[in-house]
């Protein structure tokens, strides 16, 4: 129990997604987050507005079952399998960086000061939320996947269209950490 | 219900995701820093593990539990869908520190910004869905 509630290292991590991954195979599907978007989109009646939206969304329902598990587990891995006052350990030179951008303290799971509800009240985090979550949606669907099903599931299987798809995701990440963060920080 | 095994997999998923601190915009910043080996670690072991089961899958003939044969769909190739589409996912996976799992993950774990990261998300997957004829795919 004690090894649990540490933050698990990398090479436990890496490995148990990878056992995700086969998990889902046997299953008989595949591994990939993101169609869930276009799902509940048309659960929500997106199908009367574009063709894209068109299809039997309950053939997708096991897929929507795991994205509410997922939010079970952060749930309990939050409540009941983290320690008291747990803070993430990032290397000295990510906080030194971060402090230049005016995130002054490292503390808790994800900054407080841009994820909290009461952040929210902040007109300017508000828009960097709806941003930030605008081009997720809009390019996971682009893209064709995200982070699992392109970076796990798709370079497993040595798709090039996946790798040229992660290293999109280098290009708009490096791009918005160096460039656009110190804009909008 | 044939789908509560899909929900202990997601639980179990996400779990993995907060433990493995993946989900943790703190982690997403010094991966895009490359301060630290962590996530580098953690998908480099995914897929390295990944590559040779995909292998062994196929070259068994795996079949999964219902007797069905295993079968990968593989993304048709072209340059601009995963180029341009990747890029505007990496802009957003930064700044908001999550991918699609985790923005579920971390409004399980009580960051109430994440549910506002989630809706937005549907608005993009939506205004994609609009315009998707007119991009180059």
């Amino acid at each position: 129990m004690e090894l649990i509630m540490q933050p698990w290292p990398w090479y436990v991590s890496g490995a148990l997604i990878a056992l995700i991954m086969f998990i889902m195979l046997y299953f008989g599907k595949s591994f990939g987050f993101s169609s869930n978007l276009r799902t509940l989109c048309t659960m929500c009646g997106a199908d009367k507005f574009a063709p894209f939206f068109q299809f039997n969304w309950k053939e997708q329902s096991w897929n929507l079952m795991f994205l509410i598990g997922s939010g079970i587990g952060g749930y309990i891995a939050m409540n009941f399998l983290s320690p008291e006052g747990y803070t993430v350990a990032i290397s000295e030179s990510t906080i030194a960086d971060l402090a230049n951008l005016g995130f002054d303290t490292v503390d808790g799971f994800v900054p407080a000061s841009q994820f909290s509800w009461e952040a929210m009240s902040n007109s300017t985090n508000l828009w960097i939320l709806i941003a930030g979550g605008f081009m997720v949606g809009f390019g996971a669907r682009y893209a064709g996947g995200c982070t699992s099903g392109h970076a796990i599931s798709g370079i497993s299987n040595l798709q090039p269209a996946s790798l040229l798809a992660v290293v999109g995701f280098f290009i708009g990440g490096l791009a918005m950490t160096h460039f656009l963060f110190p804009l909008i920080y | 219900m044939k789908n509560l095994k899909f929900l202990l997999a997601g639980v179990f998923f996400g779990i993995i995701m907060f433990k493995s601190e993946a989900a943790s915009w703190y982690r997403i910043q010094e991966m895009f820093r490359f301060q630290s080996i962590h996530m580098y670690g953690i998908i480099g072991l995914a897929v390295a593990l990944g590559v040779p089961m995909v292998w062994l899958i196929k070259k068994n003939s795996m079949k999964d539990f219902t007797g069905a044969p295993i079968v990968f769909k593989p993304k048709a190739w072209s340059i601009w869908r995963y180029l341009i589409g990747g890029t505007i996912f990496g802009l957003g996976w930064a700044l908001s520190g999550a991918c699609p799992g985790p923005i579920v993950v971390n409004i399980g774990a009580g960051y109430g910004g994440y549910v506002i990261v989630l809706v937005s998300a549907l608005l993009g997957t939506f205004v994609y869905g609009l315009v998707r004829n007119k991009l180059p795919h």
